[in-house]
């Protein structure tokens, strides 16, 4: 229990690292404001006038905007769900005796630990290119045409290339979860007559309710602000056909060089964000009392 | 399971989480395989799975052509040194937050937790200007603290969740020994608390090696990590795949061990406690 | 020497009095026990003692030295956890040894005190081992090393015994008194069993909502409590409580009785109840007796009675055995 001294020296002991997140927060998030507000391009130094609501508005009814806002659900809610199916059913499997678990577990983890860069890369050029790409040669093979993803099918090749990385993350929570789940929770179930099917529909899911939910929290919130898998693969095209938020604001700034649109940009994201932000705080909130 | 599982059902089970493993590692695998290929193998169809002339020149060709070497320093530089400042700032305060809480301490650790979901683009464009005003861009100090800044909430909070599983009696027991706080601290919560400060800084050093945002913003040549050297490969001229995949394996193969080591931690780290 | 003394203790969390006002004198050398129902307050009690929280006002004096605001390192205390709270991390030596460590005591004169320490409780055998290698008497064991080393002024135990099995804790019961005494140290012990604090006890004090009800020796909270709290916390089987017309005929609100006091026979004098429930441990009879106009009566018989469920059985106690309360559960001498 903390006595009066230990408590100072609490306070002393967190003020670096509040100071420090406070500035970090405040200071970049401040100057976004500001700058949302002006018409400021790097091009045109000079002519950085106010521009009170300008940036928003045309940020906002700027088609693109529009484009890229579609795009980030497609891409965020595609992951999302084959993340969290394939997830909870490999882990399911996992979960059964296997001999080697452990290799096995390492095989499925692995992806995680590659850097976005390299996937891009490796799923572009070793695996989806379309004629000298393994799955190019897969298709062939049973006589099919091989699918040119990039430029057919790009945003679905970004999805495959982003699921491919955060399978992983959703398979080892639910993994983690589903060893928690009490053995004799089954058992009672299957004293009261409950086969393998319903034991997953009745015991097995709603313990995973929970797991799911941090899961689709923190994907969410990394998922939204997806860059480099863009970035070395489609550059957001073709067109804008790849371009989701984060890459609609990096464009503009050091692309288009359009510091305030990005800035309103950029304050749209952080909204968004919070708005999830709200939720996953309450959930681990919760958490923090138990 | 109590029960006899027969060895039918094992095997079963053996061979189906295998495959699936198998086909997820799989584009890591091949990438491996084509590292040892020649350029030409490597863009060959129909594609060369295991009988090829097995060759080490990709490896030696990045090294020597692209400075291979001096991006995994800027890595391993960036990665361990933010890591490492995070910490320092975060153990003192995740100690206080657990030992010594007060009224406010769960809201700053929400609030901390909250600092974390700023997508970094929201303030991409102040960032760049300040250290492009600052002489920052392209450098490895200016990444340290980006990415330390970056993931001290991560840090504090693995830090508190590991400090906070220290049962609170034992430290009381020490006080009851006539221990100082400062001796407390020394000889009783800190060989408690390794196990935990070294999980957290392994999960980081990871989280910031494999950061793909500020470093592919902030970084041009000089001070370009792996992540960004690996980028450039996304409009290169001529046969390039053998190289990138030599390149790429010698970037993530260092991750790849740490991360097997670091999987609980990954689940507590990225969850932020909210799955143990 | 190890006095302690509380002056008007308060202790609050918030606008919660866990203590109000508890004043306490306990002699060097005896063993006092804290013993109450769970949240009456011992555990914090014997915190405030130790330093482990800090008083809201009032004082706490050692030895006639006004400690409350000294830090429990100070304190010359020792502590034997409910959990042991031994550190996992060092051997069984280098806990018992932490204690003299911090004091600076020389590496010779701790290794002898050690090995002392280590002889009295058989731990000897176990000098090197770490705590996860050892079964839950063990830990105790070292607990209790690692306290009574530092030849404090006064052990503090906290429940000490409630993690360990039955037998065991009968055996450590009898291990801990004898130590105490051998020692010649001031103890105070915390514990919810009652059994506990009337065989170990040289003084007990009786806690009910943070208030000490009683503070008397064991016999004395025996034939003497104070209230109708204590008469029914010590003792066991409880003693039977009856109010209304019998009550009233002996001048009291409520009368009480223990188990053991009443005599049953077939047909002798006294009430007329039928037999409920009869448990038989051979040792003793417990009879459980519906008594019509009283209620359900616990009585005690020796060896083994011969008597069943459902038989008409009549119970009588001696006058000077009963006890009687007041409305507000006072006791009337």
């Amino acid at each position: 229990m903390a006595t009066q001294q230990t408590r100072t020296l609490g306070r002393v002991l967190i003020a670096p690292a509040v100071g420090l997140l406070f500035v970090w927060m405040i200071v970049p998030l401040a100057m976004t404001i500001y700058f949302s507000t002006r018409n400021y391009n790097l091009l045109e130094p000079g002519q950085d006038t106010f521009a009170g609501w300008d940036n928003f508005y045309y940020f906002l009814t700027d088609p693109s905007f529009i484009a890229s806002l579609e795009n980030t659900l497609v891409l965020v809610g595609s992951v999302l769900v084959i993340t969290i199916v394939l997830g909870v059913l490999v882990a399911l499997l996992m979960n059964l005796p296997i001999w080697g678990r452990n290799f096995v577990r390492l095989m499925v983890i692995a992806p995680f630990f590659v850097m976005p860069t390299v996937s891009a890369l490796v799923w572009k050029n070793l695996l989806m290119h379309p004629v000298s790409g393994l799955f190019a040669w897969i298709m062939t093979s049973v006589g099919l045409q091989p699918i040119d993803w990039f430029a057919n099918y790009p945003m679905l090749a970004v999805i495959l290339i982003v699921a491919w990385q955060w399978l992983p993350f959703a398979t080892l929570i639910l993994l983690t979860a589903l060893q928690s789940l009490d053995e004799e929770q089954k058992e009672a179930a299957e004293m009261d007559g409950a086969g393998a099917v319903s034991t997953f529909f009745y015991i097995t899911l709603p313990h995973l309710a929970r797991p799911i939910t941090v899961v689709i929290l923190i994907e969410t919130i990394f998922l939204l602000t997806v860059f480099a898998e863009i970035f070395v693969t489609t550059g957001g095209g073709p067109g804008l056909q790849t371009t989701n938020i984060a890459f609609l604001i990096y464009s503009e700034a050091l692309i288009q060089y359009d510091v305030g649109g990005a800035s309103a940009g950029g304050l749209v994201a952080v909204v968004i964000a919070n708005i999830l932000a709200f939720f996953l705080v309450r959930i681990v909130g919760r958490n923090l009392e138990a | 399971m109590a029960r006899k599982v027969t060895t039918r059902q094992a095997a079963v089970s053996t061979v189906g989480a295998w495959v699936v493993g198998f086909i997820i590692f799989f584009p890591i695998l091949w990438m491996i395989l084509t590292s040892f290929k020649t350029e030409l193998d490597a863009f060959a169809t129909p594609p060369k799975f295991l009988f090829f002339h097995w060759t080490m020149e990709n490896y030696g060709i990045v090294q020597e052509r692209s400075d291979y070497f001096l991006h995994a320093m800027n890595s391993i530089i960036t990665a361990v040194g933010s890591t490492l400042i995070a910490m320092l700032i975060a153990i003192p305060a995740a100690w206080s937050m657990a030992f010594a809480p007060s009224k406010r301490t769960k809201d700053i650790l929400l609030w901390m937790l909250s600092t974390k979901m700023m997508p970094p683009v929201g303030v991409l464009v102040p960032i760049y200007l300040i250290y492009r005003d600052s002489q920052l861009l392209d450098t490895r100090v200016g990444l340290i603290i980006v990415l330390g800044l970056g993931n001290l909430p991560i840090v504090v909070w693995m830090l508190f969740t590991y400090f906070k599983e220290i049962p609170k009696d034992i430290l009381e027991a020490a006080r009851m020994d006539g221990a100082s706080i400062g001796k407390e601290l020394i000889y009783v919560l800190t060989p408690m608390a390794v196990p935990g400060i070294a999980s957290t800084l392994l999960l980081n050093i990871i989280l910031a090696w494999n950061e793909a945002f500020w470093t592919l913003n902030l970084t041009t040549s000089a001070a370009a990590p792996l992540t960004t050297f690996i980028a450039s490969y996304s409009s290169p001229e001529g046969l390039f795949w053998a190289k990138l995949s030599a390149a790429s394996t010698m970037a993530i193969a260092p991750i790849l061990i740490l991360g097997w080591f670091s999987q609980k931690q990954l689940v507590r780290g990225l969850t932020f406690g909210a799955v143990k | 020497m190890g006095s302690i003394t509380l002056e008007h203790v308060k202790k609050s969390f918030g606008t919660n009095d866990i203590i109000p006002d508890a004043s306490l004198e306990i002699a060097d050398r005896s063993f006092v026990v804290f013993v109450g129902p769970s949240g009456c307050g011992k555990t914090t009690l014997l915190r405030l003692i130790a330093g482990l929280e800090d008083v809201t006002a009032g004082r706490i004096l050692i030895d006639g030295a006004d400690v409350t605001n000294v830090p429990p390192a100070k304190r010359g205390l020792s502590m034997v956890f409910q959990s042991y709270a031994l550190y996992p991390h060092m051997s069984v030596r280098g806990n018992i040894a932490f204690g003299l460590k911090m004091a600076g005591v020389g590496k010779a004169e701790i290794d002898k005190k050690v090995e002392h320490a280590a002889s009295i409780l058989n731990l000897t055998s176990y000098l090197d081992r770490k705590p996860r290698e050892l079964s839950g008497g063990q830990r105790q064991r070292v607990a209790i090393g690692r306290a009574i080393v530092r030849e404090p002024k006064a052990f503090l135990f906290d429940e000490p015994l409630s993690n360990l099995d039955a037998a065991l804790r009968v055996h450590m019961r009898l291990e801990v008194t004898r130590l105490q005494r051998d020692l010649a140290t001031t103890a105070v012990y915390v514990t919810h069993d009652q059994v506990e604090a009337m065989t170990m006890a040289d003084k007990i004090v009786v806690l009910n909502a943070g208030r000490i009800e009683q503070y008397g020796s064991p016999l004395e909270l025996y034939e003497h409590p104070v209230n109708q709290f204590v008469a029914g916390f010590i003792g066991s089987p409880k003693m039977n409580f009856i109010d209304g017309e019998a009550a009233k005929q002996a001048g009291a609100a409520t009368i009480g009785v223990r188990p053991e006091h009443i005599s049953v026979t077939r047909d002798g004098e006294g009430w007329e109840g039928t037999v409920n429930v009869a448990e038989h441990l051979g040792s003793d009879t417990f009879l459980y007796v519906d008594v019509p106009g009283i209620g359900l009566i616990t009585a005690r018989g020796a060896g083994e009675l011969g008597i069943h469920s459902k038989d008409k059985v009549r119970l009588f106690a001696e006058p000077h055995h009963i006890h009687r309360f007041d409305e507000t559960g006072r006791a009337i001498r």
